[in-house]
């Protein structure tokens, strides 16, 4: 499956909360449905993501691990 | 030719790499301090202001009495620095040229990111947003008291749950806790970032019945309403609101073209030299190091960044590094304290707060003036290993 993704952050160095910020500010200029790619280098980024996915709504569509680097994927509610 | 070291900013950093140098460099060395109001703050105190513990007078000292008589003090804003020329220039036209440099300019307030913020809400960042807060609880009868941040990084990560622990005390004392709705807003799951803390904090909120909101990002304010509302699309009543403002780094960095968007230098984490640059370092709340903006940090980045100077002045190898190290007290009201020591290999295992740590708390908060700007407060202070696994 092919996804589209709207927008790409660059969350790689950034210590929590930063991620979870950038990606809640980010995540606003969205419309409903279009998809959030955010990479992070932060491990403390997998259970804040997940969290924050599931209080919020949001869906968690994809998460990967390549090389210390979290990619997520998130489906604007 | 004494090697010419400038340092930009007098608070606890610039203070401490100053006398530092001087004391190492003797003759080799001329230092000179820029800040621009030529005040020292001790900025923790903030908190004790606002609470109506402490009174401004002792949070404020002349930076000259600080400083060793050697060092000279610009009382001058720095408005750019010139790496290529080695030049500072200052505000009334002025320049200062230099060997190395240090930026030790921390982070200023920027309340108007948020709307509404400046009109709507109290602060304890700064002593007269202290003294502001300080008389809004003394009007205070009762009613929704909403503790939070209103953006990140921000000086002191443990100071917003340090104020509701300590307001939720004040308002027993004034016999209107019963009336009062204690609230900690928090941009993540838990009360605070750093797990093994939270894990401390929470059942001490619990059982003071002080709330938690989580992941509740402050996108605005509206004075007129009373509501604070969120990027996660919740809205919340108030009827006091204090949030910590949103920080960047300091003009000067953004026009001397060495910052980020937000004004932080990007700095080599272990000999907090500016990246690209070989004559030019950073401390403190400055830097865009993932770890905490705290005095604390400064002071210990502080004989870092001396000793490297030093080295490089007498054309020897630099050897110390910054391994990290981190120490903040965490009050938890009723005289009672936690303490969070960690580094960039291990995260904090804070103790169950007790009367001992706030009394070394309360001993620091006096003893400050006396040892840290000087450098004498010992540097090896006892740390212990802490255990646990790497956390955000």
């Amino acid at each position: 499956m092919s996804m589209q993704v709207a927008k790409t952050l660059d969350l790689k160095g950034l210590s929590c909360p930063l991620p979870i910020v950038k990606t809640a500010q980010a995540i606003k200029e969205l419309a409903s449905g279009e998809l959030l790619e955010a990479l992070a280098t932060d491990p403390g980024s997998v259970a804040d993501f997940k969290a924050w996915c599931s209080s919020t709504g949001n869906e968690l569509v994809e998460q990967t691990e390549q090389d210390g680097v979290y990619r997520f994927v998130i489906r604007k509610k | 030719m004494p090697a010419k070291v400038v340092v930009l900013g007098g608070g606890v950093g610039g203070t401490l790499v100053a006398n530092l140098l001087a004391k190492e460099l003797g003759r080799d060395g001329k230092v000179s301090v820029v800040d621009p109001t030529g005040m020292h703050h001790y900025q923790p105190g903030y908190l004790y202001v606002a609470l109506g513990q402490a009174n401004g007078r002792w949070l404020v000292r002349d930076e000259r009495t600080l400083l060793r008589r050697e060092v000279d003090l610009v009382i001058e804003q720095a408005t750019k620095v010139d790496p290529e020329k080695g030049l500072v220039h200052l505000e009334r036209g002025g320049t200062l040229e230099y060997d190395y440099l240090v930026f030790a300019t921390g982070a200023r307030l920027v309340p108007d990111q948020v709307p509404g913020l400046r009109q709507g809400s109290y602060e304890f960042y700064s002593l007269e947003g202290a003294q502001r807060l300080r008389e809004a609880l003394r009007r205070f009868r009762g009613g929704r008291l909403l503790v939070g941040i209103a953006g990140v990084p921000y000086k002191c990560p443990p100071a917003p749950v340090e104020f509701v622990f300590m307001v939720e005390e004040y308002l027993r004392r004034r016999g209107i806790r019963d009336r009062s709705e204690v609230t900690l807003l928090s941009p993540l799951n838990r009360a605070f970032t750093i797990e093994s803390a939270s894990k401390v904090i929470q059942p001490i909120m619990e059982q003071r019945g002080i709330k938690l909101v989580t992941f509740f990002n402050v996108e605005e304010v509206d004075p007129s309403a009373g509501t604070v509302s969120s990027l996660e699309g919740e809205k919340l009543e108030y009827d006091l609101l204090v949030l910590v403002p949103p920080h960047r780094g300091q003009q000067v960095v953004i026009d001397s073209g060495l910052g980020d968007a937000s004004g932080w230098l990007p700095t080599d984490r272990f000999t907090l030299q500016v990246e690209g640059q070989d004559r030019i370092f950073a401390i403190g709340d400055a830097t865009n190091l993932p770890i905490s903006k705290s005095g604390s940090t400064a002071h210990f980045e502080a004989p870092v960044v001396a000793s490297r100077i030093a080295s490089l002045v007498r054309g020897t190898a630099p050897n110390e590094n910054y391994g990290g190290r981190v120490m903040c007290f965490l009050e938890t009201g009723n005289r009672k304290a936690t303490v969070l020591r960690f580094d960039y290999e291990h995260p904090p295992a804070p103790p169950q707060p007790n009367l001992i740590w706030h009394s070394a708390k309360w001993l620091f908060n006096r003893l400050y003036w006396e040892t840290v700007p000087q450098g004498r407060l010992p540097e090896k202070l006892p740390m212990p290993v802490p255990t646990g696994r790497s956390e955000s």
